[in-house]
């Protein structure tokens, strides 16, 4: 089964679950002059379930057949491109996210910086931190000050 | 309209929004330059930018200037390169890249800013003229109509999806309305779909969304996959100069392709992709037997073909979402997100109500084609330089904005987890060539279709409305016709769609 198949299997789960709660779990609590509107919280959900099933069956089933087309990418062989430096970087992403509020804008933000250049084969130290320790301050200016966005720019342990 | 003209010609005029147009063309041209960025990704990570500015005028000002200058900036990569940064250029790579190898690449961009010019320009007047009649066509419509007239929207953008890819583009289309009935609806105050998370309460944020189809799954592939960059951006760009009897030749093209690249512009879901490549194509069928042959080996015409049409398509496409608050791509569908978040609802209403508003973008728009030409095509040159930034400082900037972007907008981390979990499902959904573009445009027409449909349903009191009304009921058999004609025509003809509608 190709990968267009099991997302459309992925998708036809979703459906069901999401039709499932819109069918039989949103009415239930439903104020008893509400249940005389002829528009509930669950009509328009109920609509798409149904929809979203069908349109999900038919790339499922394959009914609609169309060419293979050269992706830009050839998920297949998926190991011959760079895939260690794409999950390092998803996970460097979500690191940042974790660290941003307890750690700082600026610390945290210059470390993304320097380490994502580094995963990505960088090694010229001398230019590396620089450039991403200007980079940082001048986008915690432009953030802070310009647009008057507050960002706590220090960890909050030393009261930033 | 006059009285409107001068209304939008003094507010565009102000220092701050000529600031903006400027800096949002430089932008748009800086970033649209880079392969791999569409202008999609690059007005998502502006619109934190835009929205700060806290004036609706002024942010819709730049963001449109963002548009215009990726465009510009792509059809330069698309020369200098052959690596098109967005999909909307990649018929000027045709002619543009071999004029480039011919030493004539100076002629090329020169003959590319005036036909994106011409374009811009001659969309633009036609919008001042088409869309203040069809808005006040659209005032007579109901609910009802309106309900009718999003169906067909999103159908028309599923239909143009390309071969084969139909039941996909629906497909994504209805996730894109699943997710935005999560969270509170308007008309009900209600949470649904939240799975008792607070964070979920108030819905998926739409820049996060943006941010996650686009952008981030973009830079994913270009870390996964480094383009090719087979320099020609060191030479030296010089004799930007054309003849007369060069203009004379692509004048008439310039010409036709804009009126066809408008009208193409307008149908929602046929953008400035597909208005390229029937431009290109149109004008190789009527060329001469002899300039046919030049076609593909450099020729002006080739270049300046889907030049002029891929602009003023971009321009044509303001024409739904100005008049009648429906995007027609995925663009614009950011630009309405942006305006919704500035409390600007655009709509038949917009130019009764805000005309400022309304006549600075289109005046913005003509200001803006000037700025590309004579600020913008003399600094190319120097822009070209930034195709020389190394990809191991250019991607981890690319993510980091946009995070800050998806942070900024909600000053919440959880924001930052959604970003990253959607942006790994795109890049997935993108590996299987699903289009993203109908999803991003299904959830942010998801709420007002929801809204529509409930007081259609209210006011004739069940689903009546469809058949009481012959125009809602018109337009939802045409909405049918568009999903269910592409596979009868696909068996009579296997004629191949050349591209999709992604990435205007």
């Amino acid at each position: 089964m190709t990968l267009d198949r099991w997302i459309a299997m992925i998708l036809l789960g979703i459906c069901l679950i999401y039709g499932y709660a819109a069918w039989f779990t949103m009415d239930g609590g439903l104020a008893p002059f509400m249940k005389r509107n002829p528009i509930w919280p669950s009509t328009f959900p109920k609509v798409l379930s149904v929809l979203g099933i069908i349109a999900s069956l038919i790339t499922l089933l394959g009914i609609e057949k169309g060419e293979t087309k050269e992706a830009e990418i050839d998920y297949r062989r998926i190991g011959d491109y760079h895939l260690g430096q794409a999950l390092m970087l998803i996970g460097l992403m979500v690191a940042y996210a974790l660290c941003l509020r307890p750690v700082g804008f600026l610390l945290s933000t210059s470390l993304f910086l320097i380490l994502g250049s580094f995963i990505l084969g960088e090694r010229r130290w001398l230019v590396m931190l620089p450039v991403s320790i200007t980079a940082t301050f001048l986008v915690w200016y432009l953030v802070q000050e310009v647009l008057g966005i507050y960002m706590r720019p220090l960890p909050g342990l030393i009261g930033g | 309209m006059l009285e409107g003209l001068l209304i939008g010609l003094q507010t565009a005029l102000s220092f701050q929004n000529l600031l903006m147009v400027i800096g949002g063309c430089l932008i748009g041209t800086f970033i649209g330059m880079l392969p791999g960025l569409g202008p999609m990704s690059i007005i998502a990570i502006m619109i934190p930018v835009a929205i700060s500015i806290g004036d609706a005028s002024a942010a819709l000002i730049l963001l449109a200037g963002v548009y215009y200058g990726a465009i510009f900036g792509g059809s330069t990569s698309s020369i200098l390169l052959n690596a098109p940064g967005v999909a909307g250029t990649v018929a000027t790579s045709f002619d543009g890249y071999p004029m480039a190898r011919q030493g004539k690449a100076g002629k090329a961009l020169t003959i590319a800013a005036i036909a994106s010019f011409a374009g811009g320009t001659i969309g633009a007047l036609l919008l001042m003229v088409f869309a203040p009649a069809l808005s006040s066509v659209a005032l007579l419509f109901h609910s009802a109509e309106y309900f009718a007239l999003m169906v067909v929207g999103l159908s028309a953008i599923a239909a143009f999806a390309g071969t084969g890819q139909v039941a996909k583009a629906i497909m994504m289309t209805i996730l894109g309305l699943i997710m935005a009935t999560v969270g509170e609806g308007a008309l009900f105050n209600l949470p649904r779909f939240t799975m008792g998370i607070m964070d979920l309460q108030s819905g998926f944020g739409f820049i996060t969304l943006a941010m996650a189809m686009f952008a981030l799954p973009e830079a994913l592939f270009l870390v996964l996959k480094p383009r090719k960059i087979e320099g020609d951006g060191e030479s030296e760009i010089k004799d930007l100069r054309i003849t007369v009897a060069e203009a004379r030749a692509i004048a008439p093209v310039i010409g036709r392709q804009s009126l066809q690249g408008f009208f193409i512009g307008v149908l929602p879901g046929a953008g400035a992709t597909i208005a390229s490549f029937l431009g290109y194509a149109v004008e190789r069928n009527i060329a001469p037997k002899d300039e046919q042959e030049q076609f593909g080996k450099g020729s002006i015409k080739g270049l300046a073909a889907p030049e002029s049409a891929n602009n003023a398509a971009c321009t044509g496409s303001f024409v739904p979402l100005l008049t009648l608050g429906i995007p027609g791509s995925g663009t614009t569908a950011i630009l309405l997100g942006a305006l919704l978040a500035l409390n600007v609802t655009p709509g038949p209403r917009l130019m009764l109500d805000e005309p400022q508003i309304f006549w600075a973008v289109i005046m913005s728009m003509f200001i803006g084609n000037l700025v590309l030409l004579i600020l913008n095509l003399p600094l190319i040159p120097y822009i070209a330089k930034v195709l020389s930034i190394p990809r191991n400082y250019l991607i981890p900037f690319i993510l980091f904005f946009t995070l800050m972007g998806a942070y900024i907008g909600q000053n919440n981390a959880t924001e930052l987890l959604l970003l990253v979990g959607f942006g790994i499902c795109a890049t997935a959904l993108k590996f299987a060539d699903y289009p993203l573009a109908p999803l991003l445009i299904g959830f942010i027409l998801g709420g007002m279709m929801e809204n529509n449909f409930a007081r259609s349903m209210q006011l004739y009191d069940g689903i009546g409305f469809i058949w009481e009304r012959p125009m809602t009921l018109g337009l939802l058999v045409i909405a049918v016709i568009l999903v269910v004609l592409p596979s009868y025509r696909k068996r009579r003809a296997k004629l191949r769609a050349e591209g999709v509608a992604e990435g205007d």
